[in-house]
């Protein structure tokens, strides 16, 4: 292992899939915050077209002006973007998908417009459609270097205009903010991320690289600085690991590796945070409904009855469960069996209610007695 | 070399019948805000395409075609199952679904079936220059197989559209109405998905997946922009599609570059025209309403 890792070629594809990892997830976690998550997904496809313009400029495959041309390419759809809904009736979703398309298209052309006349020159442009890490050479990286560290400058710079922007729009105008100039810079970095991975994960799977790593960030944290970390690393972790993967089976495209890490690094933390995460709730909700028991839902129809000052007062099962935060049905059943509480007559259009019976009352009370004599006044 | 499988007549008659259908079904989904579905399903097919292939060692015909298409249908699935849990918004839950089905085709192919016919590039960019060459014998008249598949699907859809049109307009437009008449519009969405993922499947041949979104679009978009009626909408957006066809064909003919994306780019012009036609109404509007009004300030 220690061999492998000094490997040349492998030192600059996980070198290079961290750097992308950490930009994608930094400006993803704002994208998906913002809703914005399938602009990337515009922003990537719409690259290709900028990719052999470069490439033709250069007249070979030198990434400093690929990167440029990308770039170029698909800021220009993004302001083309914002003119189709701005000033017609189409929505944010057509407009995406027209750019999106229309951009790919050109792109095609492009680029066979360059093999079939290009020679062997052109070889490697193909790479660009679904990346390929092991081509990545030390050159390659320094051009994605310049462009993620302007790209976390910026982020760095305006952290607190981008923070205010993305959590309240509208009282970052009013503060006097100039939110449209934010919105365009932020589009022109998130522009800069997808185009520094646009060599290893491809036009067509760069999307994945912004939206995955934030949706999954979002679910471990609450705070805006907690989930731009976390959504760098857990980036940086599918990089390194698809990079590794590809490079070692020959045969397999980068990006869709990278891509499934990814995807199953978000799906997981769907599944699995503490706060957010489905389990956890599901165990909950499970926890809590097995755990309040007869007695305490008793005890709040008693509560309820004494504040009211009338042992006959009719509680809705709507209010109960609202309380207890669950269906109290099942529980106010066995009440009924054991004859404590008795459902009340209610207007048609009403909820069921439930008054406590006697015997309920009685035990309510004994039940709230022993309470207080087991944890004090509190209770 | 007469007839159907002539190459410039089948070429032209597969991509008009791609663009044809595409818009026709596309229509109601830029109408419902919907657009991004469409990109979606054309890429998540490509995993379905990819395991009909594994299991069959075909990617036509109509097992594969329907096969395939239930993978356009499980991402829909999928991501109105992962936006109804509420922990990731609708936008988010397409960018997570669709890469990852599609990256899953793409690993699929890489391991099992390094094949003349289906490599991840074929797929992304289609090769409608060769669908001539594949023909099957119909009734005595040589038929090109992708043209086949796309005249089939046109007339799905088509019976589709005009079987359903009043209940599709109604569930485009107001779908608490048409759910409150008992019209089910869910189940609608659904037949309409899956018909667009059945005539994506078809298409991948011709104008690969990523291509046909623009199809899908465009068309219906720079319509939407020109008329306010939903019938003049869709059988405009169908002429733009078909003319896009042999517009795009003499321009990769001209140029000598690939015919699908030619065909695709050619419905951008349309778009821009368009757009170009809309503001200059609005310009003129403007300056009708109010005469020492600068144009700039009402636009």
């Amino acid at each position: 292992m220690p061999g492998l890792l000094a490997d040349y070629t492998l030192q600059n594809v996980m070198l290079g899939a961290a750097l992308i990892g950490v930009i994608s997830g930094v400006l993803g976690a704002f994208a998906v915050l913002r809703r914005q998550s399938l602009l990337g997904d515009a922003l990537a496809h719409a690259a290709l077209p900028g990719v052999c313009i470069g490439f033709m400029m250069a007249g070979a495959r030198e990434m400093g002006s690929i990167m440029g041309g990308a770039l170029f390419t698909g800021v220009a759809a993004a302001l083309l973007m914002v003119a189709l809904t701005r000033n017609t009736r189409l929505k944010m979703d057509a407009a995406l998908a027209a750019m999106l398309s229309l951009g790919f298209a050109l792109g095609v052309v492009l680029l066979t417009w360059i093999q079939r006349r290009g020679g062997a020159s052109q070889a490697g442009l193909d790479s660009f459609l679904f990346g390929q890490a092991a081509a990545t050479t030390r050159a390659d990286l320094y051009p994605m270097m310049i462009l993620a560290g302007i790209a976390l400058l910026g982020v760095a710079l305006l952290w607190k205009p981008l923070k205010l922007m993305t959590f309240d729009p509208d009282f970052a105008a009013v503060t006097g903010l100039p939110v449209q100039w934010l919105e365009r810079l932020l589009t022109a970095m998130i522009a800069l991320a997808v185009v520094t991975g646009l060599q290893m994960v491809g036009v067509v799977l760069m999307t994945a690289m912004i939206i995955a790593p934030g949706a999954a960030a979002r679910q471990w944290c609450g705070s805006l600085l907690g989930m731009v970390v976390l959504s760098a690393v857990l980036g940086a972790l599918a990089g390194v690991g698809g990079g590794l993967v590809s490079a070692l089976a020959p045969g397999l495209s980068t990006g869709p590796v990278v891509v499934l890490l990814a995807t199953l690094i978000a799906l997981l933390s769907l599944l699995l945070a503490p706060r957010r995460g489905l389990i956890p709730a599901w165990w909950r909700r499970r926890h809590r409904r097995s755990h309040t028991s007869t007695d305490r839902i008793l005890q709040t129809l008693y509560e309820l009855a004494r504040e009211h000052g009338d042992w006959r007062y009719r509680v809705e099962q709507g209010a109960v469960d609202a309380y207890h935060g669950m269906i109290t049905e099942p529980q106010l059943s066995t009440l009924a069996d054991r004859g404590l509480v008795v459902p009340a007559q209610h207007m048609p259009d009403e909820g069921r209610h439930w008054q406590l019976t006697e015997t309920g009352v009685a035990h309510a009370a004994e039940y709230a007695q022993r309470r207080r004599r087991r944890f004090g006044n509190g209770a | 070399m007469t007839g159907l499988a002539d190459p410039t007549v089948a070429i032209l008659l597969t991509g008009m019948l791609v663009g044809v259908s595409a818009s026709l079904l596309g229509s109601f989904l830029v109408l419902r805000g919907n657009s991004m579905l469409a990109d979606a399903i054309s890429h998540s097919i490509l995993f379905g395409i990819a395991l009909a292939w594994l299991l069959t060692g075909q990617t036509s015909g109509p097992v594969q075609i329907a096969g395939a298409a239930l993978s356009g249908v499980l991402a829909v699935y999928l991501i109105e199952t992962l936006t109804r849990t509420r922990r990731l918004r609708d936008d988010a839950a397409i960018g997570l679904v669709f890469p990852a089905l599609f990256s899953a085709g793409v690993i699929l192919i890489n391991v099992f079936a390094r094949d003349v016919h289906l490599d991840e590039h074929t797929v992304l960019l289609g090769e409608i220059g060769f669908v001539w060459l594949d023909t099957v014998t119909l009734g005595g008249i040589e038929v090109p197989r992708a043209m086949l598949a796309m005249a089939v699907m046109l007339v799905l859809d088509a019976a589709f559209v005009l079987a359903f049109y009043k209940a599709l307009k109604l569930a485009t437009f107001d779908p608490d109405l048409a759910r409150a008449l008992g019209l089910a519009p869910g189940l609608i969405f659904y037949v309409h998905l899956s018909l667009l993922s059945g005539t994506a499947v078809a298409a991948f041949d011709a104008v690969g997946v990523v291509l046909f979104i623009t199809f899908v679009v465009v068309p219906p978009a720079t319509a939407y922009l020109l008329t306010r009626r939903l019938s003049s909408m869709i059988v405009l957006a169908m002429i733009l599609a078909a003319a896009s066809a042999p517009l795009g064909y003499a321009v990769a003919f001209w140029l000598d570059v690939s015919i699908g994306g030619a065909m695709a780019l050619a419905t951008g012009p349309f778009l821009l025209l368009a757009y170009g036609w809309r503001r200059w109404r609005a310009w003129q509007q403007a300056r009708a309403a109010g005469g020492l009004q600068s144009p700039s300030a009402s636009a």
